[in-house]
């Protein structure tokens, strides 16, 4: 019995403590149920993101450069297919084996190898590095050959820019190169769609339109494994190929101003006088835009960088020079505006023995033994200084410099377009006192009236000047890439409109134009100075008289500049060396601007020899072969026109 | 005199089978089932190496446990210290000759699978356990003998596996020995006086602890100490679970698992790659059946006779619930990463032996659910 009531006493004893068991059971499963419900239901949005971030890995895919083309669609900025072998660096066992067996079939360079090493250093572990960029043929088919050695090697085909007429467009086209932080901090589009190797433009249009030429880039997401490796692809977001561009550049005659200056230090400008389509802006030396692509050599800059000549300056836009006589027809133009002088006033040239004198200064004219009576006509055909320096006394230089600010000189062409693009000085009274903090001396007013002195420009802006004059005087908007709100027959019937309208009172006061409004008070005063262009091209005693045409419609117009990049001593005059004898330095500039055809003009030129001597047996006979060429093709271009019109 | 006659009683055929509890024998069958799919999806649906193995195993232990059911429980009850010393002896065995892998001396190569004793060793102490305390007057369990006695029982076979060292399964040990102890009427005050010693020697134990054990405790406390390291395999059961949502990713659609972000995958973290699959809905539904099986446990505890089977029915109970509750509180964040299988789910012949084995004495006892057991 005591066994009995001791084994329902532990029976009971054993049930009362399941039940207290059961019951943390019961409690345990809530705890882990709530737990789930807790990682499943309510949190369930983060671990699905940190899922994703586990699993999806994504690539971005360089994007294609925009194709840039001439304005008859010749590319001159092209994608080129290039052989490239990168490494994958998650599938390399041993790096510095890797590139031993690589350098032996590609042949890497030692200061190659030194990149490849700091760039792995920046990389992450599942970067793809690239070793070359650029392989040969040859390079690229042994790779493959010896592909199964070369664990985490990949020959890659890939696109490059390539320039196909390297030389002759680098200073209007400018070149690609890797981006660096700068380019990255700078400018957006690039931030946005940099990826490594990404190239970007460095100078020139790839630079001013690189946000158009860029394009987007494309994103691969892959699914991926613990280890990293891609298991499968999720998505593609396509990479997109950037703005294609149409320049308003002719790359024959391009080619044929870098064929003329070849040789030599110099620029050659072409405009259209209603348009201002930059249809040529060439500068010499040049050098090959191809070599910076993949990173240029140390051997090759170097050479490029020391050779006297200076190809890295776009010399039609960022060098600067003195227009010397090219800035006559301007002074004969403000001098009439103005009403200072009439065309009739005449001066006396007298040689280099009666020189002309202003407070006791000797300002000489060029032609030794003077020529004599001068009206404004002759003086400028045959490009008087005596005639100048006493209508610049006249006139006085701040209503020149406002004229010939109001042509194009002392400002920018191209605006902010080439970030290199200097704006020159058109010196005035209050200029000198504000920068050089000096009062204005008569002496200085006498040689800026033959372009001499404080005066600086640039090739372009002759052109430009060139232009406004010769579309009869009303204010053009220069540019280089083909804009379809640019219409010559809006243009035209702007300017015809503008040409009836009755000038106000201001018309010859500081202020600004708009675009094809005219800049001038009487048209015969331009036509005047015109003529007398023409005459210093297609009349005897002329100074460009030799480089004429004589067909009837090749017949341009010009005038003639020599600009001195030293004063002129006495004894020089007295020496009066030929050309070869003096040192390459101390040589005269050669301009000449140039408008045609004559009686129906359409385009304007501008071309400079620095260092070349005369304008007349340096620069002048350029613009004859020039010419012929521009007008030879104007036809073309029109038809281009009109077919690019339509399209629109 | 009674007794004696009782414990002869003989069982025709059909009243065995008619006794048999064929709920039980279903719901296990379905985690089964569950578990030889979970393990299909762990090779990304490739009937392969782990499937097939999981599939003959289970179906090998299946029949085993089915057979095993018929001996009779008073068998089981006066075997029941030589089957602990047999689990002692092989603990022992795999001290000297054991095979390792990663760092511990866990298994016995027994050619057609490797065989880990201290599995066997979690089902020898309830057995050995229910046998100790099947005579024991209530009011003299309190005594120091009956004190003394349990606890080198249970400090043996738990010293032995600490030392392989496996601390996961000394901790399921432990805690089966103790539940067993608690069942039969220990004083609370015990449990809580040796809780606070534990607690008072806890710098002494953490300082004898492998340093892969103390970095696995910190790791729990903030798995971002290492996310690379111990943290790892927490940090991604956690997003695998959290990402499964309330439906799950799908049968095979489990990108954690299968992309090989989770560890372990066919072992310790099944319950992860099911819960990712399948979701909460899913999780709630396996953990419900463990329930299930549990409860249909416990109720043939109450309906024996004897006071073995009820303690072992109670302390199987007990322990499988502590099994699963280990392995998934661990798998979701909630206790540290301890190397703890999830019962018929995980990859792994000794565990799914050992449960079998123990469920055979369950169903023993519901068949010989008359049997008093002499005393």
């Amino acid at each position: 019995m005591i066994k009995k009531t001791g084994n329902l006493n532990k029976n009971r004893i054993i049930s009362r403590r399941l039940f207290v068991l059961v019951a943390a059971k019961i409690g345990l499963l809530g705890i882990v149920t709530s737990r789930l419900y807790n990682l499943q239901i309510s949190e369930k949005q983060k671990y699905e993101v940190l899922s994703d971030k586990n699993r999806i890995r994504e690539w971005k895919t360089p994007p294609q450069r925009g194709i840039i083309t001439d304005y008859f669609n010749n590319v001159i900025a092209d994608n080129q297919r290039v052989y490239q072998v990168h490494l994958s660096l998650e599938e390399v066992s041993n790096f510095n084996n890797s590139i031993f067996k690589l350098k032996n079939i590609i042949s890497l360079k030692e200061d190659e190898i030194k990149k490849i090493y700091e760039k792995k250093e920046k990389s992450k572990p599942w970067d793809t590095l690239i070793i070359s960029e650029n392989l040969s043929w040859k390079e690229f088919s042994k790779l493959n050959l010896y592909l199964h050695e070369l664990d985490g090697a990949k020959p890659v085909l890939s696109t490059s820019r390539y320039y196909p007429y390297s030389n002759d467009l680098v200073h209007v086209v400018g070149y690609v190169g890797d981006a660096t932080t700068q380019d990255i901090q700078n400018k957006k589009k690039i931030e946005e769609n940099f990826v490594p190797g990404l190239k970007v433009g460095k100078i020139g249009i790839e630079s001013s339109k690189d946000t158009d030429l860029i394009g987007n880039h494309g994103t691969k997401r892959f699914e991926v494994n613990a280890s990293g490796k891609k298991i499968s692809e999720i998505s593609y977001n396509k990479e997109t190929q950037g703005e294609n561009l149409r320049t308003t550049i002719d790359l024959e005659i391009q080619q044929l101003a870098q064929e003329l200056l070849k040789n030599q230090a110099g620029s050659i400008c072409v405009m259209d006088i209603y348009t201002g389509e930059v249809i040529t802006m060439a500068s010499s030396p040049t050098y090959d835009p191809n070599k910076f692509t993949h990173g240029i050599s140390t051997k090759d800059w170097n050479e490029i960088k020391n050779n006297k000549l200076r190809p890295l300056l776009n010399k039609s836009l960022a060098g600067l020079y003195s227009p010397g006589s090219t800035i006559k027809p301007l002074v004969a133009l403000a001098a009439l505006e103005y009403g200072i002088i009439d065309t009739k006033f005449k001066v006396n040239c007298k040689g280099h023995d009666h020189p002309y004198e202003l407070h006791g200064e000797r300002y000489h004219c060029w032609k030794k033994n003077g020529h004599g009576w001068m009206s404004m006509r002759n003086a400028i055909k045959q490009s008087c200084d005596i005639y100048f320096y006493e209508v610049a006394r006249l006139l006085g230089v701040d209503k020149l410099s406002l004229i010939a600010k109001r042509y194009g000189l002392g400002s920018k062409v191209l605006e902010d377009f080439f970030s290199e693009e200097k704006k020159g000085i058109v010196p005035s009274t209050k200029w000198k006192k504000q920068v050089l903090e000096q009062s204005w001396y008569l002496g200085e007013t006498v040689i800026t009236g033959i372009g001499q002195g404080y005066i600086q420009t640039t090739p372009l802006q002759l052109c430009l000047m060139t232009a406004q004059l010769a579309n009869g005087g009303y204010k053009i908007k220069p540019n280089l890439i083909y804009d379809k709100e640019i219409d010559i027959d809006i243009i035209k019937s702007k300017i015809e409109s503008e040409k009836n309208k009755s000038v106000d009172q201001n018309i010859l006061k500081d202020h600004g134009f708009k675009y094809y409004e005219r800049l001038y008070r009487n048209p015969n005063n331009l036509k005047f100075v015109l003529d007398a262009m023409y005459g210093s091209t297609n009349e005897q005693f002329g100074t460009s008289f030799k480089s004429r045409h004589t067909e009837d419609k090749y017949k341009f117009a010009g005038k003639t500049g020599t600009s001195q990049v030293k004063r002129i001593t006495d004894q020089d005059r007295e020496l009066d060396l030929d050309l070869e004898e003096i040192e390459y330095k101390n040589r005269d500039h050669a301009l000449f601007i140039a408008f045609a055809p004559y009686n129906k003009p359409r385009y304007s030129l501008s071309v400079l020899i620095e260092h070349g001597g005369s304008g007349s047996k340096a620069a002048a006979p350029l613009a004859n072969k020039l010419i012929k060429k521009i007008l030879d093709r104007h036809e073309l271009r029109e038809k281009i026109r009109k077919d690019l019109k339509n399209i629109a | 005199m009674l007794s004696m006659s009782l414990n002869s009683t003989t069982y025709s055929f059909i009243d065995k089978l008619k006794a048999v509890d064929y709920f039980l024998i279903i719901i296990v069958a379905i985690i089964g089932s569950i578990s030889v799919f979970s393990i299909y999806s762990t090779e990304s649906g490739n009937f392969s190496f782990y499937t097939k193995n999981h599939l003959i195993r289970f179906l090998v232990f299946f029949f085993m446990f089915l057979i095993l059911s018929f001996i009779r429980v008073s068998a089981w009850y006066r075997q029941a210290y030589i089957f602990y010393i047999i689990g002692i002896l092989l603990l022992l065995y795999v001290m000297l000759f054991g095979i390792s892998a990663s760092g511990s001396k866990r298994w016995i190569n027994l050619f057609v699978m490797n065989f880990q004793p201290s599995e066997l060793m979690k089902i020898a102490i309830i057995v050995c356990f229910a046998r100790y305390y099947h005579h024991i007057q209530s009011s003299d369990i309190q005594s120091y003998k009956y004190l003394l006695q349990p606890t080198v029982l249970l400090l043996i076979p738990c010293y032995l596996v600490i030392a392989q060292p496996d601390l996961g399964t000394a901790i399921l040990i432990a805690g089966s020995g103790l539940a067993i102890i608690w069942l039969a009427g220990l004083n609370l005050k015990y449990f809580v006086y040796s809780g606070l010693i534990l607690l008072v020697s806890l710098p002494f134990v953490i300082s004898v602890l492998k340093p892969y054990q103390k970095s696995r405790i910190l790791t729990f406390f903030n798995p971002e100490r290492d996310p690379l390291g111990a943290g790892y395999q927490i940090i991604q059961s956690k997003i695998a679970i959290g990402s499964g949502g309330f439906l799950g990713k799908g049968f095979l659609q489990g990108t954690q698992s299968y992309l090989e972000f989770l560890p372990e995958k066919h072992t310790d973290f099944i319950f992860t790659l099911f819960s990712e699959e399948f979701g909460f809905v899913g999780s709630a539904i396996l953990i419900f059946l463990y329930a299930l099986l549990i409860y249909r446990i416990i109720r043939i505890g109450f309906l024996s006779r004897s006071f073995f089977a009820k303690l072992y029915c109670f302390g199987f109970a007990s322990a499988l619930f502590l099994y699963i509750f280990v392995n998934i509180a661990m798998v979701v964040g909630l206790l540290p990463i301890v190397g703890a299988p999830l019962p018929i789910m995980s990859y792994g012949g000794s565990s799914m032996l050992s449960i079998m084995l123990g469920l055979s004495i369950v169903m023993s006892c519901k068949i010989y659910s008359r049997d008093p057991i002499g005393g």
